[in-house]
């Protein structure tokens, strides 16, 4: 660590693909948006003419995702390390992850191709964050994170939050589905959202699929806090102190134990396992977002002023 | 996580109230060990985990509840009644966990005899009607051999295999109970580890000056918070002294400037009073790995030496004080206290700046970490020190309150400036002071705690049992031998999408199945 070689010239070109990621994961969002619309239709033609749309959405997906991958990349060469030393590295490569691991479930699993629109507008938005508010100039890594446990915990946290990602937005819509006032209504609005809905998966599919991703997502977090405690006990002097950024694991892992057991439980699977999931993931966020930025703690790595 | 709690309530609820003291134990023990509480458990310690977070915590940051009880005394005693101050160790909140793993060991010691019965039980018979199962096929084939031909197949494919004369029943992926019970189980021996590892470990601090020795007694600790069974003698006598603290502050990448690269503490330790001195480095990722101790870096500084003479010459005091580092510059604030210092005791409040430059409003700032321009500056404060009354008091703090202040600030004579190697005389005939050399200090965190590696095995075990109960799949299959054929069936515990695959697949394999 003692030459570390930083460009900030090679991160503004980092910074560049980043923006032009996000307009394409605008026209992403909008080919997304206009898919849904035209399933919605009720015309049958236009109702047929929704595959084109659907394929654009994930060609633009796809050359986002490119654009995204070469930004992550640059950053990392820019800094010489792992793109996760700071709230902005994390949350360009974290929405990066989420991407990819949609993309790649979505050529296994085709069924949730339907939450593409959660997934281009979280990305989206993710950016939007990170360019304008978490943005910090390339820095080292302090004495404390200068740890191959920063590759192991880290990544993996990140590999966790994706899967718990596609699985709340599969609840999103699971829950958006199976809404008592949608199935009872009889208003024009509910009759096209019904026409939307009866090109999605089944209720129990969903479902099914959202638990998939939980537990690989909950596995991985189990992961993240135990490497997390194995790194604390050698940077921090103690595996568990119950910091902020600790804390709010355990309640992480806390809620997605809940949401398991949820599964099991009658009258605790469907909707509210569903919001659960979602509970778990607004956690998720919290912890990053709010977390980082106002909570006092050890992992104070945000890198703002 | 699995279904074999018992997840209906209803159940229960039919019980009459008449049922006697045991009755009622039984019934409370029924609803605390069901799946249904242990949710509401499991939910109940995530929102009780949530203050610990919010409010500052004795355990993590001290100085935080002394500040929070500063600002806001009556809402904090209200607070503090309710334990928010010491959220994890309170009794609330010991009484979530400590029911969720009562209901933990109530489940999971029956499921136990319930799943080693059922490992050495057979898979049942085939059920009557296969197409009441989730996933069935019927296959016209002129095959022989159909039941021989099944059995072989599912047993190279890990199946346990029962036949009759037209049938065979398998199933597979009993693990998926073993690896649940496992980490179920191993929640309890991390629970446990937690429990004796702690009353059996110590923590301590130590600020160490470059030169000085730590030796491993109570004595040799500026504060030492132990464990319930810990004592003295369990401290194993071993020294360490920091011969040298290097730190590599970044001054070539513009956007980095004065960032930390690298601490590290050149150390030579010795075990016992005959051990070898051996030599050692610390960095914050690398403790030094002693004899039930391990040295952690936990913080840095200046340590300026300085002399004070009386006016008749005589050092009154002479050596290294460690400054607390205030910002990222190491602007750092340090305190004197001269009780013995002649004709009267004074005390004086200084600021070291590594790398000194005046602020546009004449303050004084450290714009770089490295001590390229040091500057040490005094106030000096005459008065009771507060010293002789045998109180002890904080080493970082000058209490002003009674003193007087004779030089800096309102005084009449400015405060002191000192470069490195300058002398000053000292106002009201105090003397000089020299500011002689500078040296660093490392905060060092010293612990032990023997149930680490317990807590690791644990911990393991329960991702290792997590991952198996997750995701082997437990599923039984049936072939039967029918006049045209055969017909097959599939069940899964829990949804499993690719049973049809399966009964596909396995269709295939009897067809090609070679029988002697």
């Amino acid at each position: 660590m003692n030459n570390v070689v930083l460009s900030e010239e090679l991160s503004q070109v980092s910074r560049l693909f980043i923006y032009a990621a996000m307009a394409i994961y605008t026209f992403a969002f909008l080919a997304d948006a206009l898919n849904l619309s035209r399933r919605a239709s009720e015309s049958k033609d236009v109702r047929s003419s929704a595959n084109v749309t659907e394929r654009a959405a994930l060609i633009l997906l796809v050359f986002a995702t490119l654009l995204h991958v070469v930004g992550v990349v640059l950053r990392a060469i820019s800094v010489s390390r792992v793109p996760w030393g700071n709230m902005y590295e994390y949350a360009i490569t974290g929405s990066l992850v989420i991407v990819v691991i949609f993309l790649i479930a979505r050529f296994y699993v085709k069924e949730i191709k339907f939450i593409s629109i959660l997934i281009s507008s979280f990305a989206l938005l993710t950016l939007g964050a990170a360019t304008t508010v978490f943005y910090v100039e390339v820095s080292s890594l302090m004495p404390a994170l200068q740890s191959y446990w920063l590759v192991i915990h880290v990544s993996v946290a990140v590999l966790a939050t994706a899967f718990f990602n596609i699985a709340a937005a599969l609840a999103v819509a699971y829950l958006v589905k199976t809404a008592g006032w949608l199935q009872k209504s009889k208003t024009a609005a509910a009759k096209t959202l019904g026409r939307l809905f009866s090109g999605f998966p089944a209720d129990n599919k969903i479902e099914r699929l959202a638990y998939r991703f939980n537990i690989i997502g909950f596995i991985l977090w189990t992961f993240t806090l135990i490497a997390g405690a194995i790194w604390a006990e050698r940077a921090w002097h103690r595996y568990w102190g119950w910091d902020t950024k600790e804390v709010w694991t355990f309640i992480i892992w806390t809620l997605y134990a809940g949401y398991l057991h949820a599964n099991a439980t009658r009258g605790w699977s469907g909707r509210r396992s569903a919001w659960l999931s979602l509970v778990g993931f607004a956690a998720v966020i919290f912890n990053f977002a709010v977390v980082n930025l106002f909570f006092k703690g050890l992992h104070v790595y945000s890198g703002l002023k | 996580m699995s279904s074999s709690r018992p997840s209906n309530s209803r159940d229960i609820e039919i019980e009459s109230p008449d049922i006697g003291v045991r009755g009622w134990a039984r019934w409370f023990w029924r609803q605390l060990t069901s799946m249904r509480t242990a949710l509401l458990l499991l939910l109940l310690l995530a929102i009780a985990a949530v203050p610990g977070s919010v409010y500052p915590q004795r355990s993590a940051d001290p100085n935080g509840v002394k500040l929070y009880f500063e600002n806001n005394p009556d809402l904090a005693a209200v607070l503090d009644t309710f334990q928010i101050f010491d959220v994890y160790t309170s009794i609330w909140f010991s009484a979530i966990y400590i029911l969720l793993f009562t209901s933990l060991v109530g489940c999971v010691v029956p499921r136990t005899k319930v799943h080693y019965e059922a490992l050495r039980s057979q898979p049942p018979a085939a059920p009557r009607n296969f197409a009441r199962m989730p996933a069935h096929k019927i296959v016209k084939s002129k095959k022989a051999d159909i039941v021989e031909r099944a059995a072989k197949v599912l047993r190279k494919q890990g199946y346990r295999v029962v036949t009759t004369r037209t049938a065979v029943s398998a199933e597979r992926g009993y693990l998926r109970e073993t690896g649940n019970l496992i980490f179920h189980f191993s929640l309890i021996g991390v629970l446990i580890s937690v429990g004796i590892g702690g009353g059996l470990s110590f923590s301590g601090q130590r600020v160490l000056v470059e030169g000085d020795t730590f030796v491993n007694n109570l004595a040799g600790y500026d504060s030492i918070s132990p464990g319930t069974f810990f004592n003295e003698s369990r401290l194993t006598p071993l020294s360490v002294r920091l011969d040298k603290f290097s730190v590599i502050f970044d001054i070539r990448n513009k956007t980095n400037i004065g960032t930390p690269l690298d601490f590290k503490a050149s150390v030579t330790s010795q075990v016992g009073a005959t051990g070898e001195a051996t030599e050692g480095v610390i960095r914050v990722n690398e403790p030094l790995e002693l004899p039930n101790a391990k040295l952690y870096l936990t913080g840095n500084g200046y340590a300026p030496v300085i002399t004070v003479r009386d006016a008749s010459g005589e050092v009154s005091f002479s050596g290294p004080v460690a400054f607390l580092p205030q910002d990222k510059n190491y602007t750092s604030l340090g305190v004197y206290k001269l009780p013995d210092a002649k004709p009267k005791q004074f005390g004086m409040i200084a600021f070291f700046y590594p790398t000194a430059a005046d602020l546009e409003n004449g303050a004084k700032s450290s714009i770089f970490p490295d001590p390229i321009n040091p500057l040490l500056t005094m106030n000096v404060y005459v008065g009771d020190l507060g010293l002789d009354g045998g109180i002890p008091r904080n080493v970082y703090a000058l209490d002003i309150a009674e003193m007087t202040q004779v030089a800096g600030g309102k005084a009449k004579v400015k405060g002191i400036e000192l470069d490195k190697g300058q002398t000053a005389t000292l106002p009201d005939g105090l003397g000089t002071v020299t500011f002689d050399s500078l040296k660093r200090f490392i905060s060092l965190d010293i612990s032990y705690n023997p149930g680490v590696g317990w807590i690791l095995l644990f911990a393991l075990l329960s991702l290792g049992g997590l991952m198996i109960t997750l995701l082997v799949p437990r599923r039984r299959v049936w072939v039967r031998d029918t006049e045209d054929g055969f017909e097959l069936a599939a069940l899964a515990r829990g949804d499993d999408p690719t049973l049809e695959k399966i009964l596909n697949d396995l269709t295939d394999e009897i067809k090609k199945a070679k029988i002697e």
